[in-house]
């Protein structure tokens, strides 16, 4: 079956979805990155979501899934590049995606997660002990 | 009224969902949409095209072109034979699902839609008939 790579760069997991996914290569997608991001030890996943010409509430869905799922996980995910039309006719669908992070572009979304990283590190570092 | 073009879609597999969200893209952008109107379209398609699959063991769209003199409309119409819904009302509110979905197809399709109509008994099947002018 075809899937969605999913490329890893140290602490980070970056996924650019170039394709208008059907739902079983959505659920796929959703289950190796989980797998992913135990295997890789990562701390911060970036989805890039600027090919979709439409998020649905299945995609929708899949997304807070991941953001949901990664959280628990102990990872940070960051959707970049949602479409202005996607934005509007997402909200209008009644699914405005509440507890995903977003950004408008992949650079200010991976400076999100550097920051974000940058504070867990120091959150470390100042309890050794745990 | 005048249709000027008519065509049909099967909807039997995740796949048929992608051609089906493929066919109403090129469509609307022919008949000159807005790119904002082209995906609230697509994606009331899409959730529509889902629901046939998923709740009505597959079925078809028809799509048309509607001209009416003055402005340019088109119109999908999906049909499925399952097993219908009973409570049609409360299919439409937010939230209510008898899948796994988040209950938002129906009440979400009508809200994209300029244009939604829905007939469906049980055991009867489900048409649903959505339409977006231009």
């Amino acid at each position: 079956m075809e899937r969605i790579p999913i490329l890893k760069m140290g602490r980070y997991l970056l996924v650019t979805i170039q394709v208008d996914m059907h739902d079983r290569l959505a659920l796929a997608l959703q289950d190796d990155l989980t797998t992913r991001i135990v295997d890789a030890s990562a701390k911060a996943v970036l989805i890039d979501i600027s090919a979709l010409e439409i998020v649905d509430s299945f995609i929708g869905r899949m997304i807070a899934n991941i953001a949901a799922m990664s959280s628990v996980l102990d990872a940070e995910t960051v959707v970049v590049g949602m479409r202005p039309a996607v934005a509007i006719t997402l909200v209008e669908l009644g699914l405005p995606l509440k507890g995903v992070r977003t950004a408008l572009n992949v650079e200010h979304g991976m400076a999100l997660l550097k920051a974000r990283l940058l504070m867990h590190d120091e959150e470390d570092d100042d309890h050794p002990a745990r | 009224m005048t249709i000027l073009h008519v065509e049909e879609q099967p909807i039997r597999s995740s796949e048929d969902v992608v051609r089906v969200r493929q066919a109403v893209r090129a469509r609307a952008v022919q008949s000159g949409f807005s790119l904002i109107d082209q995906t609230k379209l697509v994606t009331a398609a899409s959730e529509l095209a889902r629901n046939a699959l998923e709740h009505g063991g597959g079925g078809t769209m028809r799509l048309e072109l509607l001209n009416d003199g003055i402005r340019r409309a088109v119109r999908l119409t999906f049909e499925d034979h399952g097993p219908g819904i009973a409570d049609v009302a409360l299919a439409l509110k937010d939230g209510y699902s008898t899948g796994g979905g988040l209950g938002l197809g129906l009440g979400g399709a009508r809200r994209l839609s300029s244009e939604f109509d829905i007939v469906s008994s049980p055991g009867q099947g489900t048409r649903v008939t959505i339409a977006r002018w231009r």
